[in-house]
């Protein structure tokens, strides 16, 4: 199998170093994220311990369905996303092409499905403001973290969808070769943090008020 | 490629330099040249630097008399706003890191570019983005809020453009992490053969910190900001108070990047005045280990001693306890780097060129501004300053009296590598000694007075406050022409300089052993490298060559 070197850029010489490099890069850039998200979490914390009830009673009002089949058919995914990752890595073309197609059309079904919730929720006047449902003043914190927080995880999303998509389409018209090359990984590697950041929230919205 | 010790001399490139690779505008701002984008950096800064000058300039000449009679009070809080604004974000985050940073990392460590040159000049559209937004809000009618942005004033009350200005922020702020993802992975990935980690130059120790900092800081700053938009335009309630939010926890999250912020202001220029002292003092610099757990030190408790900026807010007095605790605590590591400077000096062979005099000044006034960091930290101290002209002090000579005279350290020392140009030696030095007076003229008085009890961000002011203040603003104007003499001279220095060899200053480094100013791919040939940085020895005591550079023998006489 020989390397393909189209996908070799300046400054690197060779290709495993360019890979360790974009590997290494996107793991110190996730380990911001982290700081991203975890400073919401971090607000979401001080206020649920100031409000335990509160934030028990506002948590009843989301929806658990919407929120448990996207996760479903988020960690799915995960998984076609791993499955597009390794068979590039394995130089099985169709397959990683038909991976990352499934892991766009999931992430799109996500999208939906977060969509419709929105409009559920707008539609119980769950959105902070004079018409608020609920009549207790920290419930609005409730929800206002809770739109931010899903807002901007769709936003991440939104971002990995376009990356995701890219490869995917690229790929099938062979403007991109996906065989090692390291775009491959860095985008599997941030659609997972993307995951593993909506398994914290599912919890924090969704089950905490519900135990 | 092939490979080259640096035992002797590196071959020349035969290409153009970096400079001459191309003339046209699309060449500038399409190029991945790690240079060219640190020239872009530098032309973005001095803008910023000079738009925040003119405006704390207005406010200096309206502080002259205690009844503010120049400027309405609304304008006068705009002015400071601007002023913080720019000069913070846009002016000293990206400074150091995005020119020098940018043009050295890679010739210090033997690479030829940085890991991710697309990502490195995509950094660079983002800050003129955000620069451009928030440049708008500016205009468009001002910004009262101060550079803190503090609610409830920002979300609820402010009736000022806070949304643009904050967006501009937040999207600068995303240029601040690129940047440094960008120069870790460099720093791990691209070395030179033999380029180990205790063979890097301090100046890339410094930059590795630096962006250690942005990358785990900045976030928090961001998501701050971007909640800060969300209260204030969505009107979703986050910090108001009406619904159980804490104003407080807005201080928290903001004060987490905004004093790790220092640091990201700070450590690039240790970095940069580390290089300068050892080549003027001809000697290797003092406990470069040391130099470097400190680096490292100063960057992670950077990050606990946020706490200390709520003193008298109203927070825990714990909490207050342990950020006191751990504010005296970072002061041992800056201490450590300014002992290690002061003794490399020692039985030193100074030369007092520009870049060196621009050097011993930042010694002093970090120093002053270091002890009175102390204070600050000390709880019933700070009480009694906070809030006052003593704090102003105080963090202006960090960040001005210190970065930016190391900014200008580095601007003379590697001018010549930059450009290929010598500047007139005179007006470099009667510029490093100008700003030094002129620095300590505008500022000193503010300690005295602040400590008198002059609220900081007040126009109008007791008439017994004048005469300091009359004394802060002759001195700010002395050094708003310390200021625009280097840009003259400079400018003159590109046309009519004479040209500068390799190595003008006969300094150690790699950036040294290739062209003045370096081609495009920076060496003709990979170095290989074999000893520690910094082979500077005292006149008659030099070692034998390829003798171990970190010997102390030769240093006693």
């Amino acid at each position: 199998m020989t390397t393909p070197t189209s996908v070799l850029r300046a400054p690197w010489q060779e290709l495993t170093r360019q890979r360790e490099g974009a590997t290494f890069g996107i793991w110190v850039f996730l380990a911001s994220e982290l700081l991203f998200f975890g400073s919401m979490l971090l607000l979401y914390t001080a206020y649920r311990v100031a409000n335990p009830d509160v934030f028990t009673i506002a948590g009843r009002e989301t929806d658990l369905w919407y929120g448990t089949v996207n996760t479903a058919v988020l960690m799915t995914s995960s998984l076609t996303m791993a499955v597009a990752a390794q068979a590039a890595e394995a130089d099985m073309r169709r397959l990683a092409i038909w991976s990352l197609g499934a892991t766009v059309v999931l992430g799109l079904m996500s999208l939906v499905f977060k969509g419709f919730e929105y409009a559920e929720d707008i539609g119980k006047h769950l959105v902070p403001g004079v018409n608020f449902a609920m009549k207790e003043p920290a419930a609005q914190l409730f929800f206002a973290l809770y739109w931010i927080m899903t807002a901007v995880h769709a936003v991440h999303l939104s971002i990995g969808l376009g990356l995701v998509g890219r490869l995917a389409i690229f790929g099938a018209l062979r403007r991109v070769e996906l065989r090692e090359n390291p775009q491959v990984e860095v985008t599997a590697l941030y659609w997972h943090l993307v995951d593993v950041i909506w398994i914290i929230l599912y919890p924090l919205i969704y089950l905490m008020g519900r135990s | 490629m092939t490979d080259v010790a640096i035992s002797g001399e590196l071959p020349l490139p035969r290409e153009p330099s970096y400079l001459a690779a191309g003339h046209t505008v699309a060449s500038w701002l399409a190029t991945t040249d790690h240079k060219r984008i640190a020239i872009l950096y530098a032309a973005t800064i001095t803008f910023f630097f000079f738009l925040g000058g003119i405006a704390i300039s207005l406010v200096r000449l309206d502080l002259f008399t205690p009844a503010g009679d120049l400027l309405s009070d609304d304008t006068y809080n705009k002015l400071f706003t601007f002023h913080g604004v720019i000069m913070v974000w846009f002016f000293m985050v990206p400074s150091i890191p995005g020119t020098f940073g940018n043009f050295l990392l890679p010739l210090m460590i033997g690479a030829r570019d940085v890991a991710f040159p697309r990502l490195n000049l995509f950094s660079w559209y983002l800050i003129v983005t955000g620069g451009a937004c928030t440049l708008y809000a500016l205009i468009a009618g001002g910004v009262d809020t101060g550079w803190t942005f503090y609610t409830p004033f920002s979300t609820m009350f402010s009736n000022t453009h806070v949304i643009a200005a904050a967006l501009g922020v937040f999207i600068a702020g995303f240029s601040s992490i690129a940047t440094g993802v960008n120069f870790i992975a460099t720093t791990h990935m691209l070395r030179a053969p033999g380029m180990t980690w205790f063979r890097l130059p301090l100046f890339v120790w410094a930059i590795y910190a630096t962006s250690l900092v942005m990358v785990l800081a900045t976030p928090v700053l961001a998501v701050t900001l971007l909640l800060v938009i969300a209260e204030r335009w969505l009107h979703l309630p986050i910090f108001n108070p009406d619904f159980g939010g804490d104003p407080l926890l807005f201080q928290h999250l903001f004060w987490f990047y905004s004093h790790p912020a220092v640091y990201i202001m700070v450590l690039p220029a240790m970095g940069v005045i580390s290089e300068v002292i050892t080549c003027f003092a001809r000697r290797r610099v003092f406990g470069y280990d040391f130099m470097v757990y400190a680096m490292v030190g100063i960057a992670v408790i950077g990050f606990f001693v946020w706490g200390h900026h709520m003193f008298v807010s109203g927070q825990s007095p714990y909490a207050s306890l342990v950020f006191s605790f751990l504010s005296f605590i970072v002061a041992v590591p800056s201490a450590i780097k300014v002992f290690n400077w002061t003794a490399t000096l020692y039985r030193g062979q100074i030369s007092f060129d520009a870049p060196m005099l621009y050097a011993l000044g930042f010694l002093g006034l970090f120093t002053i501004g270091g002890l009175t960091g102390l204070f600050l930290a000390s709880i019933p101290v700070d009480v009694h300053v906070t809030d006052t002209t003593f704090v102003v002090a105080h963090f202006h000579y960090i960040m001005v009296g210190g970065t930016v005279s190391a900014f200008f350290a580095g601007l003379h020392y590697w001018w010549p590598k930059i450009t290929g140009r010598l500047y007139p030696d005179v007006w470099a030095r009667f510029a490093a000694i100008l700003m030094f007076f002129g620095f300590n003229f505008t500022f000193f008085p503010q300690f005295i007075v602040g400590y008198l009890g002059m609220p900081r961000r007040y126009h109008v002011y007791p008439p017994e406050f004048q005469l300091y203040n009359v004394l802060s603003s002759a001195g700010a104007f002395v050094l708003a022409a310390a200021y625009l003499l280097p840009p003259l001279y400079l400018t003159w220095s590109l046309i009519w300089g004479a040209r500068a060899g390799r190595n003008p200053w006969n300094a150690t480094g790699l950036e040294w052993k290739t062209s003045s100013p370096p081609s495009r791919e920076n060496f003709a040939a990979t170095p290989h490298v074999e000893e520690g940085p910094y082979r500077y020895h005292p006149e008659g005591f030099a070692p034998e060559h390829g003798e171990d550079n970190y010997r102390t023998e030769g240093d006693r006489a």
